[in-house]
């Protein structure tokens, strides 16, 4: 990471967790969790009370749809960590992986509306950094609910936040094996 | 549906008025993108973060910490503007939802 604090800043209690995750797991501390561990009051546990609510709070979406949300957003800033970790937990919560691959290639003969319509939506907010009443009134025709449409938002606050600040601290991508470990501890 | 009125509140709030290594006023700088309240190379930095952060690199890090900031401060100051580009985002959409919804 391009910050040597979030490297090895943090509290003692804390690298003493980090030992006990590395001991543990056999594998590196990931950096979203250093991130959000370093100076916690600051970033990482307002964030994440933030991100608990979006991903896993009440919502008709279901956690398949909001963590497939989450890695189109991530794609759409080209941040691979994100995509990499939301893709795999949205490929266990479906059991499907075409659906996934669908979802992040905009394969309209795939997916059902109105999830097509929705990611459709928040590509384009997080692509051009805005959206207009045409754009949002295409998913409302496609069938989603104001609810539905303001927590696929609420996914959108949380992954663009997430998203630069991997890019811009450089998060490492861990191997494929990892990426489901990743995104629960994200969520959690 | 989720509701995220007051986490966010509260996120934005911690950010910004909190206690912090940087004032609050170079905090919310950041966080709106304001250029006029930044010198380089801290502006360049904080203008990539809310414009497409993949374009971020090494440099412009260092590059930042080389004029004086502190690592802490950089932290902040990063943190402010990633929150403060999506938050745009999330009100423009917003305002776009309503006025699709009043037939706008």
């Amino acid at each position: 990471m391009r910050l040597t604090i979030l490297e090895r800043g943090h509290s003692l209690g804390t690298k003493l967790l980090f030992a006990i995750i590395r001991a543990a797991s056999r594998q590196p501390v990931l950096d979203i969790i250093k991130l959000v561990r370093y100076r916690p009051d600051f970033y990482g546990k307002p964030m994440g009370a933030v991100t608990h609510e979006v991903m896993r709070g009440a919502s008709t979406w279901s956690v398949g749809d909001r963590e497939l949300m989450a890695a189109v957003i991530a794609k759409a800033n080209h941040c691979a960590f994100c995509t990499e970790a939301h893709a795999a937990v949205a490929r266990g919560a479906y059991r499907s992986d075409e659906k996934v691959a669908a979802g992040l290639s905009d394969d309209a003969a795939t997916l059902d509306e109105p999830l097509r319509a929705t990611l459709q939506m928040l590509r384009k907010l997080a692509t051009h950094r805005q959206v207009d009443a045409s754009d949002m009134r295409a998913v409302l025709d496609a069938g989603a609910t104001r609810e539905q449409i303001l927590d696929a938002l609420a996914v959108s606050f949380a992954f663009n936040t997430v998203a630069r600040l991997a890019d811009a601290f450089e998060f490492s991508v861990p191997t494929a094996d990892s990426h489901v470990a990743i995104a629960s501890s994200v969520a959690s | 549906m989720s509701d995220i009125s007051n986490a966010r509140r509260a996120l934005l709030a911690r950010i910004l008025d909190g206690e912090g290594r940087t004032p609050s006023t170079q905090r919310r700088a950041a966080f709106e993108n304001s250029s006029s309240s930044m010198i380089e190379p801290l502006r360049s930095l904080i203008d990539k973060v809310a414009s497409g952060a993949s374009a971020v690199t090494d440099d412009d890090v260092a590059d930042a910490v080389a004029t004086g900031l502190s690592e802490d401060e950089v932290f902040e100051l990063v943190v402010c503007a990633a929150v403060g580009e999506a938050e745009r985002q999330y009100d423009a959409a917003r305002t776009a939802l309503e006025a699709a919804l009043g037939g706008g």
